[in-house]
C-alpha cells in the first residue's frame, strides 16, 4: 500500500500540491485525474522521489519515505515501475538495450535469459523484433510502449502510466488498457494511472482521484465519480476529456 | 548597479558555491562503495582519448613550434640558442601543455560531457535512470570524472612531446641546431620538479573540469535553450578555473620546493 499525506509542492513561488492526500491499496488501479499542469506529473515523481516534497509525508508498504536518502529509495524503486509521459527512453541504447536496463543492473540473468526477458516485454507490448532499432527511429507511441516494456521488465509490485495512452490509435489505447488489466490479475500489480481520457479512465480504473487546484476534488468509484453534482466532474465526463476552458 | 543587486547577485553566487561543493561532497561519497561501472569508464576513457587526442597534437605541435621560434629569436642575441630545447620543454610540460590542452579539453570534452548530461536532464533520462534504482553520480558522474582524471595527464604528455617535438623541427631547420644537440639541451634541462608539476596539474584540471561539466549538465533547465546556455557555463567557468588553479598549484609547489 502506498499512502500520500497532506503532501504540498511547490515550484518558484507556485503552489501546485496544497495538501493531497491519497491511498494506493494493494492490487487496485486509481486512475488520477485533472487538468492539463494540476501536478498529476509531479505526484508521481514525488512518490518515486524524483522530486521532494515541501511537506507531507509518504509512507509505501509501512515504510515512511519521507526522510530516506537516495540510496534508501533504490530498493524501494526497484519494486515501482515509471511510465514516463515523454516516453524518457535512453536515447543512446537500443530498444533491447533500453528494456534490458534494470535486468542487467540488478538482476544475476545470463545474457540469454535477458534477451528472453526483453523479448517477452517486448511481445507484450506488441513490439517484436524492435530490438535493434534506436529510440530514434521510433513513433511517439512506439516509444510509449517500449518505456512501457522497460518499466515492467523487474516485474514491479507498483506501476505508475503517466498518460499510458494520450498520442495513441484506438486499438493500441485498448491494447495498453488491457495490458494495464493483466498486470493487475495476473501480477497482483498496483497501479497509478494518470490520464486526460476518461473512456480510457473508465476502462481501467477500480477508484478515481481528481485533482483541482492542487487538491484532491473527489475520490471515489466510477459510479461516484460519474453520480457526482460537480460542474468540474460532469463537464469533464460529458467533454470526454478535461476541457482547459471550465474552471 | 545598487548595493541590493549586489548583494543579490553575491547571494546566488554564494549558494552556487555552495551546491557545487555539495556536488562534490555527494560525488565523493560514492568512491568508498561500489558499483564504479569500470566498463563504462573504459568506455569513456576510450571517447574522450579518441575524441581529443588529435586536436591535441595540433595544440602541442604549434605550441612548441612558436615557442621554439621566438625563444630562438630571442636567444640568438644572446648567442645562447643552444638553450633553446630545454627552454621549450620546460615551458610547455611546467605550463603550456597543461594550461592549453585543459582548455581544449574544456571545450571538447567539458562541453560535450555537458551536452549530453543536460540533454538527458530536460527529456527525463536521468529521473528515468533514478526511476530504474541506478545513480546517475555513479553511473554518469563518476565514470566521467574517472575517466577524465586518467586522460587528460595522459593527453598532456602526448602534446608536451609533439610540443618538444615541433621546436626540435624549428631548432634544426631555422636555427641550425643537430637533433642530438636538441635532444641533450632538453634531457638536461627537465628535472623530476618539472615532470610532477606537469604531472599534478592535468590530474586536478581533469577532475575539475569533468565535475563542472557534470554539474551544469545535471542541473540544466529550460529545454534546449538551457542545454546551450549550460554548454557555455560549462566552458567559462572551466577556462576560469584552469587559470585560477594553475595559479594556485603553481604557488603550492613553490611553496614546497618544486
Ligand atoms: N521541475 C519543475 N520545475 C518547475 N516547475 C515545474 C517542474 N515540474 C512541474 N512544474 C510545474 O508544476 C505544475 C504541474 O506540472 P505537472 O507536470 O505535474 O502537470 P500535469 O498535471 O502532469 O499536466 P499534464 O496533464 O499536462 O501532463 C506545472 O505548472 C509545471 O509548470
Ligand atoms: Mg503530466
Amino acid at each position: 500500500m502506498i499512502q500520500l499525506i497532506d503532501i504540498s509542492k511547490e515550484f518558484d513561488g507556485k503552489q501546485v500540491l496544497k495538501g493531497v492526500s491519497l491511498e494506493l491499496h494493494d492490487g487496485e488501479t486509481l486512475v488520477i485525474l485533472g487538468r492539463s499542469g494540476c501536478g498529476k506529473s509531479v505526484t508521481l515523481k514525488i512518490i518515486l522521489r524524483l522530486l521532494t516534497q515541501d511537506s507531507g509525508r509518504i509512507v509505501i508498504d509501512g515504510e515512511d519515505t519521507t526522510d530516506y536518502p537516495e540510496e534508501l529509495m533504490m530498493p524501494l524503486r526497484k519494486r515501482m515501475g515509471m511510465l514516463f509521459q515523454g516516453a524518457a527512453l535512453f536515447d543512446s541504447l537500443t530498444v533491447s538495450e533500453n528494456v534490458a536496463y534494470a535486468l542487467r543492473e540488478h538482476t544475476r540473468l545470463s545474457e540469454q535469459q535477458v534477451e528472453a526477458k526483453v523479448a517477452e516485454c517486448l511481445a507484450f507490448v506488441e513490439m517484436s523484433g524492435t530490438q535493434r532499432l534506436m529510440p530514434s527511429e521510433l513513433s511517439g507511441g512506439m516509444k510509449k510502449r517500449v518505456a512501457l516494456a522497460r518499466a515492467m521488465a523487474l516485474d514491479p509490485k507498483y506501476m505508475f502510466y503517466d498518460e499510458p495512452t494520450t498520442g495513441l490509435d484506438p486499438l493500441t489505447s485498448r491494447k495498453i488498457n488491457e495490458l494495464i488489466k493483466k498486470l493487475q490479475a495476473e501480477h497482483k500489480v498496483s497501479s497509478i494511472v494518470v490520464t486526460h481520457e476518461i473512456a480510457n479512465a473508465f476502462q481501467v480504473a477500480d477508484r478515481f482521484a481528481v485533482i483541482k487546484d492542487g487538491e484532491i476534488l473527489l475520490s471515489g468509484t466510477a459510479d461516484e465519480i460519474k453520480g457526482s453534482k460537480m460542474k468540474f466532474i460532469q463537464d469533464f465526463i460529458k467533454g470526454g476529456v478535461i476541457s482547459n476552458a471550465n474552471q | 548597479m545598487t548595493y541590493k543587486t549586489i548583494a543579490s547577485a553575491s547571494g546566488r553566487l554564494f549558494r552556487e558555491i555552495y551546491r557545487f561543493a555539495a556536488f562534490h561532497w555527494e560525488v565523493l561519497r560514492r568512491t568508498v562503495r561500489p558499483p564504479y561501472y569500470g566498463a563504462t569508464v573504459w568506455e569513456q576513457m576510450d571517447r574522450i582519448g579518441v575524441d581529443s587526442l588529435l586536436i591535441v597534437m595540433l595544440v602541442g605541435f604549434f605550441t612548441g613550434f612558436v615557442l621554439a621560434f621566438q625563444t630562438g629569436y630571442a636567444m640568438m642575441r644572446f648567442g645562447a640558442k643552444i638553450y633553446v630545447g630545454g627552454i621549450v620543454a620546460v615551458s610547455l610540460v611546467r605550463e603550456l601543455g597543461p594550461v592549453l590542452i585543459a582548455m581544449v579539453f574544456a571545450g571538447r570534452v567539458g562541453a560535450g560531457i555537458t551536452a549530453e548530461l543536460g540533454a538527458m536532464q530536460v527529456s527525463e533520462q536521468i529521473d528515468a535512470m533514478r526511476a530504474l534504482a541506478t545513480d546517475p553520480l555513479r553511473k554518469l558522474v563518476l565514470t566521467r570524472v574517472l575517466a577524465s582524471v586518467a586522460m587528460l595527464p595522459a593527453l598532456v604528455i602526448v602534446g608536451d612531446l609533439v610540443g618538444i617535438a615541433g621546436g626540435l623541427l624549428v631548432g634544426v631547420m631555422n636555427l641550425g641546431l643537430t637533433v642530438s644537440f636538441y635532444k641533450s639541451s632538453v634531457v638536461n634541462a627537465l628535472v623530476f620538479n618539472d615532470l610532477f608539476s606537469g604531472f599534478i596539474k592535468p590530474v586536478v584540471f581533469g577532475a575539475m573540469i569533468s565535475m563542472v561539466a557534470c554539474y551544469y549538465g545535471l542541473t540544466t533547465s529550460g529545454g534546449t535553450k538551457g542545454v546551450g546556455e549550460a554548454v557555455t557555463r560549462t566552458v567559462v567557468v572551466s577556462s576560469v578555473l584552469i587559470f585560477l588553479l594553475d595559479a594556485v598549484i603553481t604557488k603550492l609547489l613553490f611553496l614546497i620546493g618544486m
